[in-house]
């Protein structure tokens, strides 16, 4: 890590320079900034979320400017898993099965209503909220969240990645415990109170 | 109408079952939607079905849908099940629907596998969701809802939101993983 | 690793199978698999011997959440059925629930549905041929279809909000007219953006070699075989079927005299294939959303005027929001309209109502006890059965074609398993 002591980027060629950009923010920054650069996501995608989270893949909305455009389908070579779309009873224990499969450090973003509650489907079939039988990381609002809520989703990972490293999930505990703050002026409710189900109040959204 | 003269053949070709045409649904007004099914008992089923699908009157060449309902709480319902065959002629374009009334406890209908391949999976759901079992189906399994589960979800005494199956798991928390 | 049972791999031995027969398990989560389809494949060296394919893995209790919800409420829930040409389902669930009541649409709803049901066709189809290029190794056919979706995912926005949840039914009508303007940004997506992509599709799909012998030959069924097997929509118009509900049984702007002043059908062919293969599919697929372009033009250019849902009169109708905010007798109404123990009227009865959706025959089977809700909702799910016949196309094929056909039959997981 020589380089980065040598002081101002050299100006000459691309890739000197963004490799001494590169180095620069490393420096500035942290180790952590360019982790959390390189996270390869498994997109779980049962369902119309999994359409949604496509959309963000493509083009317009391209994951890419947030270096998670490597999308592997297999779970031993990524490391955040996005679970999209309803999980029946059916598919439960492949979940169950994929997520210890990943390697640590591993996280999880359950995306859309269905993964996180259930959704419309309060039916017989549906389970009600992954987060009962995997831990989750990040919980995504929407049926489907709409593509700004999902790249909102992924800089809430980015952010843990920041604060925390790449700290193995059970060191990790339950979360950052990070609250979007509200914006000057603008009073918060009381909140839920007390959730029943699961560790879901002390694990919270975003 | 077309499909009046299938019917025709068929009263002609079984006299003895009675074949008495009836709309799906009649209106308010008067009027009916123009989709007639017939009652067919289930040990005559597949005479009937072969007979419709090569006759050159009723032409039935496909089995759009096979489907069941459970007649368990509807008003003025004689039989439990009824199992809801809906032929399709592309040559002649007509329509007609088919029910098989079957009771429990031991509700059986014949397959109509040999006849229309296509009825194949139908047949796996209704067994599945409604527990009607198909003789002679060639391969009579649950399709939708996974092994191990007693219960047929369909059935009116099924509640919507199931009998605990979607809680019976064993959780993996971070520590265990 | 300490797991829950239920999910079990086979392992069968090679006693089972004979010395050179292995078991390779495709999916139920594999990325080229379209959502959650398991299939357990049977290979001698790289040929398919036996194909079992096993679904459910997305059961989620559509239908009896149908019996669970009232005739306007469970529209959201089809919306979730084939996500990716969602107002299909909108429109299927309501034709059938209009002939349980007996219902005739005003023409501008009749124009409006058959624009969206459309411009659903158009997206499918993009999706599914950008999937099947990306099933056999290019990556640009996904991303060039993607890019054009985002265009109706605009459109549709517009109409009703939602990217593609978008709920756009209710009885009797549609829940609100388009805003103006809104035909000439469609107008302007048909003849300046729709074009150019199929002309790229064409060029990189049908000129591109690898594709094309990839494609060619391979999953074949006979015009006879799809007719037993009930294959309708491209599936089955690919294997020479003859067969679409929109000139066989015309509904909406497909039928003679749909603004009930003698305006004659919308006019527009029915590509058929004759190959039955991959190829005749990807085909019919690229000229159907030529024609699908077509229709919505004439019916843009004789849209008329008037009320999108049906008159009040026919005790139907929710009443329109504006009334409902602003004066006590349109809250009442909607209050009759919508509370659980007053609600829709149908007759006690049955009735069927079907839509060529992008897949094939959507339908839905209504039973009704004269209640709020549907005692029964059946669905005819294309997807379902036009899966059914899976295993007869791959088997005596290599393993990489497994993918090249099942992308051709566009099986939506929702729709399969709902
Ligand atoms: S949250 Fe909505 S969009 Fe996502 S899978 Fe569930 S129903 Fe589909």
């Amino acid at each position: 890590m020589g380089l980065t002591e040598q002081g101002a980027p050299a100006r000459s060629g691309i890739a000197t320079t963004r490799l001494d950009y590169a180095l620069d923010m490393i420096h500035r920054h942290g180790i952590n900034w360019a982790r959390k650069h390189s996270l390869w996501p498994m997109p779980f995608a049962t369902a119309c979320c999994g359409i949604e989270f496509m959309a963000v893949a493509a083009s317009r909305y391209d994951l890419a400017r947030f270096g998670a455009e490597a999308c592997r389908f297999s779970p031993r070579q990524s490391d955040l898993m996005i679970v999209a779309g309803r999980v029946v009873m059916k598919m439960l224990p492949v979940l169950q099965r994929i997520y210890t499969q990943m390697c640590e450090p591993k996280w999880v973003i359950s995306m859309g209503a269905c993964a996180s509650t259930g959704g419309v489907f309060d039916t017989y079939a549906v389970v009600q909220g992954i987060d009962q039988f995997v831990p989750v990381d990040v919980y995504l609002p929407g049926c489907p969240p709409r593509p700004e809520t999902i790249l909102e989703g992924l800089m809430a990972i980015q952010r843990i990645v920041r604060e925390e490293g790449v700290r193995s999930s059970s060191e990790r505990g339950h979360g950052l415990q990070m609250v979007i703050e509200p914006p000057p002026g603008v009073e918060m409710g009381p909140g839920f109170g007390e959730r029943s189900l699961g560790d879901r109040a002390s694990n919270p959204v975003l | 109408m077309a499909v009046a003269e299938a019917i025709a053949a068929l009263q002609e070709r079984f006299p003895e079952l009675g074949l008495a045409p009836q709309p799906l649904v009649r209106y308010a007004d008067g009027r009916d939607s123009g989709q007639l099914w017939v009652r067919v008992p289930a040990d005559r089923l597949l005479e009937v079905a072969r007979f419709a699908r090569d006759d050159e009157r009723c032409r039935f060449e496909q089995l759009c849908d096979l489907t069941c309902v459970d007649y368990l709480n509807y008003p003025d319902a004689a039989d439990r099940f009824g199992v809801v065959y809906s032929l399709l002629s592309l040559s002649q374009r007509h329509r007609l629907w088919l029910k098989v009334f079957v009771n429990d406890p031991e509700p059986v209908v014949p397959s109509v596998t040999r006849i229309w391949k296509g009825a194949e999976w139908p047949e796996r759901e209704v067994f599945d969701l409604f527990g009607i079992r198909f003789e002679g189906h060639p391969d009579l399994r649950r399709i939708l809802c996974p092994e191990g589960i007693e219960d047929h979800p369909l059935r009116k005494d099924y509640p919507l939101r199931g009998r605990g199956e979607r809680e019976a798991f064993v959780p993996i928390d971070r520590e265990t993983a | 690793m300490s797991m829950a049972t239920g999910y079990e791999p086979s392992l069968h031995t090679a006693a089972e199978f004979g010395e050179d027969r292995w078991t390779l398990n495709f999916g139920p989560q594999h990325p080229a698999t379209h959502g959650t389809l398991h299939l357990q494949l049977e290979l001698d060296g790289e040929r398919v011997v036996k194909c079992t394919p096993h679904i459910g893995y997305l059961h989620s209790g559509f239908e009896k959440l149908g019996e669970h919800l009232n005739y306007n409420q469970y529209v959201v829930v089809t919306d979730r059925m084939n996500y990716c040409s969602p107002i299909c389902n909108n429109v299927a669930w309501h034709t059938a629930v209009e002939k349980l009541f007996g219902i005739e649409l005003t023409p501008r709803c009749k124009a409006l549905r058959t624009i969206v049901q459309e411009l659903g066709r158009i997206q499918d189809h993009l999706l599914c041929l950008g999937a099947q290029a990306l099933d056999v190794g290019g990556l640009t056919g996904f991303l060039y279809g993607f890019n054009e979706r985002e265009g109706i995912y605009d459109l549709l926005e517009d109409l009703c909000g939602a990217r593609f949840t978008v709920s756009y039914t209710r009885v009797g009508g549609v829940v609100r007219d388009c805003p103006d303007g809104w035909t000439d940004q469609v107008l302007h997506y048909l003849r300046e953006v729709l074009p150019p992509a199929i002309r790229d599709f064409e060029a990189l799909l049908i000129r591109n070699r690898i594709f094309v012998e990839r494609c060619q030959g391979i999953g074949v069924i006979s015009h006879d075989d799809a007719i037993n097997w009930s294959l309708t929509g491209p599936v089955a118009r690919a294997s020479g079927v003859k067969r679409d509900l929109r000139k066989d049984e015309p509904y909406l702007c497909f039928e003679d005299g749909w603004d009930g002043r003698g305006a004659p059908a919308v006019d527009f062919k029915v590509p058929i294939a004759t190959t039955g293969d991959v190829m005749g599919r990807v085909l019919v697929r690229l000229e159907e959303m030529r024609q699908s372009a077509r229709i919505i033009e004439q019916v843009i250019q004789r849209m008329p005027d008037g009320p999108v849902m049906v008159l009040p009169e026919q005790d139907v109708a929710l009443p329109d929001k504006r009334e409902i905010y602003f004066s006590i007798e349109g809250l009442i109404h909607h209050f009759e309209k919508i509370m659980t123990n007053k609600g829709l009227e149908p007759p006690v009865g049955e009735a069927y109502g079907a839509i060529e959706a992008p897949n094939g025959e959507l339908g839905f089977y209504l039973v009704s006890d004269g209640g709020n809700c549907a005692y029964r909702a059946r669905c005819r799910p294309p997807s379902f059965i036009n899966y059914q016949v899976y295993p007869v196309l791959i088997e005596g094929h290599q393993i990489s074609d497994v993918v090249a056909v099942l992308g051709s039959l566009n099986i939506i997981a929702a729709e399969l398993d709902r």
